[in-house]
């Protein structure tokens, strides 16, 4: 457990999963799910497929609404709000099979991340006045910061649609971090990508925590990349909570291995 | 649903353009602005006439372009828009006195409010399901128009006459060459502010919308208000270009407003490039020359000549005259290369 971690422990959770439970039709892909994140904490969320983790994800973006249960953010309730004003409050989030603005050029992608960090009106826009070309400047300060920093500066005007796979990640990371969040949500970010992409992508994962003081919820089929970087782990199988704690502790736990490899055959 | 959707999403709305492209644009735009403030001066008054009809349509296709280009939304209504600009500017110019210049921004403000009411409940369709619906609009238009409840504004199925304002100040210009300048001016203003609307914040959280809703309401984009709010803006335009109609064509009628109108201006602006705002203009050339180029040919066979024609070009170039547009531009690159 990194220091900082550590210190985290003694003060109130950052998030607070109470109780969720998500249920489609007669199914309930999410039962009673509880569990918190501290400040400045990479929490890894494992299981099986099909075990909820994008379920509780969408809950936390809102796109979901749980019929039971509550999340706190610094203690206050995000379901009353709704799905557009979840970012403003410091939730920014990357999807499972990367979800960009295909036509727009990799700098508008990361403009639209600081929308919920700006604002204007369309009549002001329309007229270009001047608090709105202040405004931009702002945006494009912080825009060209982040692009710098994910070394997106070569293709910052190039349409996203016709960039490889890698480096379209890169693109939807650096929209998430436009909107300075204080949680950031990856949906599966080491899916698609080769073994040594995954191993620089944990880096850059620890690094933003580090350097950009935002903590992370990390739902992740690459064991190893969930083990190596995590500093804490909540396994899920069918909806329900098996294990939570340390890597180490939740890798070796029977109810974890036997979910992911089935029990022995007597 | 993919072919509409495609038309809409296929093609960068505001591309990534490297700056050497934008100046080739800026002298491109110049040379064409150059040639439409000259025209008055070369040009007999029909032809003055028939490019100021181009410039209005070009104003209603840019509209209909924000809303398609822009959010992502098709609509085949837009002559029920054009429509009610028209009637404003009329009902106002002639029932109560209002100086017709006056009218031109209460026809935006009238359409802007009925686009964004019917952009309401559009909230909860897309593509070919709400082409459809604004389908219905432009069908039900003419005959809205026409009730008796509203003859004593509208004049019923006889419409109203229109007079054409004259040159101000005693200018010794004829009231053609007057109204076009007014048009060209108005095109001016409204292609600029769409342009600055398009590159603000507002108009990239539109294009996100178009592109990935989820993503866009992600990302803090209030999905509704844009999706309203660029149906709003749009008739608005629109409706600016139907209150100048209605004043360059000296009469308003309910037939004057058929479907036929709504998929003219849908032919402009896929022909002009969708998403792509300066197609606008060759889009409005397109549907207002070429049915007269197609008569020319065969009296007879105009209609098929126009079907033939117009197969051709999205043959040729799909994308409209952008593509044609970035394909001269690639020359231009290759020719200073060599």
């Amino acid at each position: 457990m990194s220091p900082r971690a550590a210190a985290a422990r003694t003060r109130a959770p950052l998030v607070a999963v109470r109780e969720v439970s998500v249920a489609f039709g007669g199914i309930n892909a999410l039962n009673g799910v509880s569990f918190d994140m501290q400040q400045g904490q990479i929490l890894g969320l494992i299981g099986p497929n099909g075990a909820g983790k994008t379920t509780l994800f969408n809950c936390l973006s809102r796109l979901y609404q749980p019929c039971r249960g509550d999340i706190l953010l610094d203690g206050d309730s995000i379901l009353k709000r709704p799905a557009h004003k979840i970012a403003e409050i410091g939730i920014g989030r990357t999807f499972q099979n990367v979800a960009l603005f295909g036509n727009l050029s990799v700098r508008d992608n990361v403009r639209v991340g600081a929308h919920a960090r700006s604002s204007s009106d369309i009549v002001s826009d329309a007229l270009r006045l001047p608090w709105v070309r202040r405004g931009e400047a702002k945006t494009n300060a912080t825009v060209d910061e982040i692009l710098d920093y994910l070394a997106l500066h070569e293709v910052a005007d190039l349409a996203v649609a016709g960039l490889p796979f890698g480096t379209q990640k890169r693109v939807e990371l650096a929209r998430a971090l436009a909107a300075e969040p204080k949680i950031l949500l990856l949906d599966e970010p080491a899916g698609g990508l080769n073994h040594e992409e995954v191993f620089s992508l944990g880096a850059l994962i620890r690094r933003i925590r580090d350097e950009r003081g935002v903590s992370v919820l990390l739902v992740e089929h690459h064991m190893g990349l969930v083990m190596s970087i995590a500093d804490h782990v909540v396994a899920l199988n069918f909806g329900r909570k098996l294990a939570e704690g340390p890597p180490g502790a939740v890798q070796n736990d029977p109810e974890v291995i036997k979910a992911y490899l089935g029990s022995k055959q007597p | 649903m993919s072919a509409l959707q495609d038309l809409v999403t296929d093609v960068a709305a505001v591309p990534a353009t490297p700056t050497k492209s934008l100046r080739l644009g800026m002298l491109a735009s110049l040379a064409v602005l150059l040639l439409l403030l000259g025209a008055p001066l070369l040009l007999k008054s029909f032809v003055i006439f028939q490019i100021t009809m181009v410039l209005i349509y070009a104003i209603a296709i840019l509209g209909l372009n924000i809303l398609t280009g822009g959010s992502g939304q098709v609509s085949l209504g837009h002559s029920a828009f054009y429509a009610i600009g028209a009637y404003s500017s009329a009902i106002l110019i002639e029932h109560y006195d209002v100086h017709y210049g006056l009218t031109l921004p209460v026809a935006g403000v009238v359409c802007f409010a009925f686009g964004f009411l019917f952009g309401l409940p559009a909230l909860r369709l897309s593509g070919v399901y709400l082409a459809l619906a604004t389908f219905a609009l432009a069908i039900a238009m003419p005959q809205l128009l026409k009730l008796s409840v509203f003859e004593r504004w509208t004049g019923g199925v006889q419409g109203l006459v229109v007079t054409k304002p004259d040159a101000p100040f005693g200018l010794p210009i004829s009231q053609d060459v007057w109204l076009y300048g007014v048009t060209l001016a108005i095109a001016l203003a409204v292609y600029l502010t769409a342009v600055n609307l398009l590159t603000s914040r507002s108009g990239r959280a539109m294009m996100a919308i178009r592109d990935n809703e989820i993503a866009a309401c992600a990302m803090g984009v209030d999905v509704a208000l844009y999706k309203t709010l660029a149906f709003g803006i749009s008739a608005g335009i629109t409706g600016v270009a139907g209150g100048l109609g209605a004043i360059a064509v000296q009469f308003v009628a309910p037939d004057s407003y058929t479907i036929q109108l709504a998929i003219a201006l849908f032919v402009g602006m896929v022909v002009g490039g969708v998403g792509w705002l300066p197609g606008s203009l060759v889009g409005a050339g397109f549907i207002v020359f070429v049915p007269n180029l197609a008569e020319g040919i065969s009296k007879g066979l105009s209609g098929a000549v126009f079907g033939v024609i117009l197969i051709l070009v999205i043959f040729l170039a799909p994308h409209g005259a952008r593509q044609i547009a970035t394909r001269v531009q690639h020359w231009m690159h290759r020719l200073r290369s060599k």
